[in-house]
């Protein structure tokens, strides 16, 4: 070191505005958020915005009272059956699959990945279509289902069906890369310490995939509640009996009944913002569990 | 509990990742096992652990047959070269799963639980650490954790795969005659993986020494180093210097030097390859001492109190490695480019084919 002809220059405390090798000047970060809160502006908080101007334009009680006419009650009872069943059904589905995939070895598995993402690739319209023609009284089971006396289209359980086909990837694709970046060691460490796999499976699996679980069940519940295009074609849109939510609004929309239309938008609106709450809760929850004192 | 393996095979497609592997490994000893990388030690350890099933072969713990026992109830312990804690447990928790998991009725109650796991944290002089999560702690310390996690159901084998693998040189050495310790305090019939022969020949009691599947030969630590069975076991256990040689009546000739082979009958004639250890190499002042050979110093590395040569004997073509203390250096007076002769003193011989000559 003595012989170096220059000493290494001091540190200087004023950084330069080179040593931030990984941060880009002002102007380019403002710009950049700008743009991007612009663009959630317009296309998020405005829209949201309207809804709700929409919806409570004439008052509170007119609002009230579009949601509690019979017709939007029967939509909304709907709507809640097919989450309370879909996601659950989904979330067990997801969860199995991911399993399989991410952590067995087996013939056709890449084709059961390509499987699960199938419901993403087709148009709903086309699902609508495709389980019309399968279970329609026209269609291929058509016939059995009448003589057992099953009504599937245009009825509860085709729109049942339909959406669970349309929501089935949520969970699985948000876990599978998950499940597989963790690999398989700290299941193989619970089993040989004598854990059996159930036990394996609810004390070290899902506490390790937890908020990709979280993730893939809000995303599937606001599919599931929004889903329109394959319940359009399934459901034959009774009013009261077999109308949606989002069926709903169409036919209020339809009938030029905009503020009533609007007001069951903003309960479909407010149902997913309470499902980003809670989630958002039992993070902060979590968060402070972890880090008693950081909170 | 000794466990003995029979003809244990192993495919992966067509891959052979263990090939008729036949051991006994006694009871209260710590065996090594020790190979290159892909040569199956993993695989053979885990099977062992029932983590990973046989083509062929059984398992015998104790004399009993294990093959077919679930992971779950061989009651082995088993150590990850990657810990593979539980990310969102305490380290308490860790160390308490293996009880919390059990049966109800074999259970310990809490408290039972909380002196044991205490203990075990004392044991691997970790107990303040008891709150922290895994990921904060240093990779030592999640190591010995690990460690005291297989050790909480009292497991009769204990199996650790590359354990210190991850940790700097110091820390390694440090743990690894920790656990030695260990291993004597509370007697179990441990294995453990390794490609490092010198942790191998520190810790162990039996080396088991693999390549591409197969055993190539087994025994203490000093058998393995000062006996190899072949040539792969003799240039992995540590650096060696080839000679061709001439084997005749129970003699290797290199040059107009002549060694001792050990079993003069029934020797084979012919081509030969002496393996020479670097610190069995002789340094000599000059060309008086029958069979030395002349050599040009062409690298000197001093590591600690040993000088490292590197030289070329006279129309040979390959460099030579020597090792001698630096004393003995400073006092010939030796520097790069010195002439100097060099003698082979202890060398092993084997035939060209492989066979062993000596
Ligand atoms: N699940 C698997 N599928 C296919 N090949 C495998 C599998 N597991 C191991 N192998 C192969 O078997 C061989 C032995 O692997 P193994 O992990 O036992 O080696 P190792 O001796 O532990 O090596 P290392 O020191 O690198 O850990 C390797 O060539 C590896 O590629
Ligand atoms: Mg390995």
């Amino acid at each position: 070191m003595s012989t170096l002809a220059s000493p290494i220059p001091p540190l200087s405390s004023e950084a330069p505005a080179w040593q931030r090798a990984t941060e880009e000047p002002a102007w380019i970060r403002r710009l950049l958020i700008g743009i991007a809160l612009t663009f959630l502006g317009l296309f998020l908080v405005l829209p949201l915005a309207v809804v709700l101007y929409g919806a409570f334009e004439q008052g509170l009680q007119v609002w009230y009272a579009a949601i509690t006419e019979p017709d939007a009650l029967a939509a909304i009872r709907l709507t809640l059956l097919v989450v309370a069943i879909v996601v659950p059904l989904n979330l067990v589905f997801g969860v199995m699959a991911a399993w399989a995939i991410a952590k067995f070895e087996f013939r056709g598995k890449s084709v059961l990945i390509t499987l699960i993402d199938l419901p993403f690739a087709i148009s709903p319209v086309v699902v609508g279509l495709i389980f019309v023609i399968l279970l329609g009284s026209q269609g291929w089971l058509g016939p059995w289902l009448a003589e057992h006396d099953l009504r599937i289209i245009f009825a509860v359980p085709g729109i049942i069906i339909v959406i669970a086909f349309g929501t089935m990837p949520f969970v699985a694709r948000e876990l599978i890369p998950l499940m597989q970046q963790q690999g398989k060691e700290e299941e193989e460490s619970s089993l040989t310490l004598g854990a059996n796999g159930w036990q394996t499976f609810w004390r070290v699996t899902l506490p390790n995939i937890k908020w990709g679980v979280i993730y893939g069940v809000i995303l599937c519940n606001a599919r599931a509640m929004g889903e329109f295009g394959a319940v359009a074609i399934v459901s034959g849109r009774i009013r009261g009996e077999t109308n949606t939510m989002p069926l709903h609004i169409e036919v209020l929309y339809n009938e030029y009944l905009f503020t009533a239309a609007f007001a069951v938008s903003s309960l479909l609106a407010g149902l997913a913002i309470v499902t980003i709450a809670v989630k958002s809760l039992v993070e902060w929850r979590d968060e402070r569990q972890r880090h008693p004192a950081a909170a | 509990m000794s466990i003995e393996i029979e003809h244990i095979n192993k495919r992966y497609g067509h891959f052979t990742a263990v090939d008729d592997v036949s051991l006994s490994l006694p009871e209260g000893q710590l065996t090594a096992l020790l190979g290159p990388s892909g040569s199956g030690k993993t695989t053979l350890l885990r099977i062992i652990a029932g983590l990973e099933f046989p083509d062929s072969g059984r398992i015998r713990f104790h004399g009993e047959d294990a093959t077919d026992v679930h992971v779950s109830r061989r009651g082995v312990g088993f150590v990850f070269q990657h810990y593979a804690l539980f990310k969102h447990m305490t380290v308490f928790d860790n160390v308490a799963y293996g009880l919390t998991v059990k049966p109800r009725r074999l259970r310990p109650g809490k408290a039972e639980i909380r002196t044991r796991v205490m203990r075990l944290l004392e044991l691997v002089q970790l107990d303040w650490t008891a709150n922290r999560l895994p990921s904060q702690l240093s990779g030592g310390q999640r190591q010995r954790i690990a460690l005291a996690r297989a050790l909480a159901v009292e497991p009769k084998v204990l199996l650790l795969d590359e354990p210190f693998g991850a940790l700097d040189a110091k820390v390694r050495a440090e743990l690894r005659r920790w656990l030695r310790r260990l291993h004597d305090e509370i007697h179990l019939t441990s294995v453990f993986v390794t490609h490092d022969q010198e942790e191998a020949l520190e810790v162990s009691d039996r080396i088991v020494v693999m390549n591409q599947g197969r055993v190539e030969q087994e025994g203490t630590p000093e058998e393995v180093y000062d006996h190899p069975a072949n040539p792969f076991v003799f240039s992995f256990l540590g650096q060696v210097n080839l000679f061709h040689a001439r084997v005749q009546d129970g003699q290797a000739r290199i040059g107009d030097l002549a060694l001792p082979t050990s079993t003069p009958e029934d020797q084979p004639q012919g081509h030969g390859l002496a393996y020479v250890r670097p610190h069995d190499i002789e340094i000599l002042p000059d060309g008086s001492a029958q069979g030395a050979l002349a050599a040009v110093i062409e690298g000197i590395t001093v590591v600690g109190p040993t000088a490292r040569l590197e030289l070329k004997v006279a129309g040979g073509k390959d460099l030579i490695h020597a090792e001698l203390p630096k004393s003995r250096l400073r006092s010939l007076g030796l520097s790069r480019g010195s002439d100097t002769w060099v003698r082979p003193l202890n060398s092993r011989v084997f035939m060209d084919n492989g066979a062993r000559a000596s």
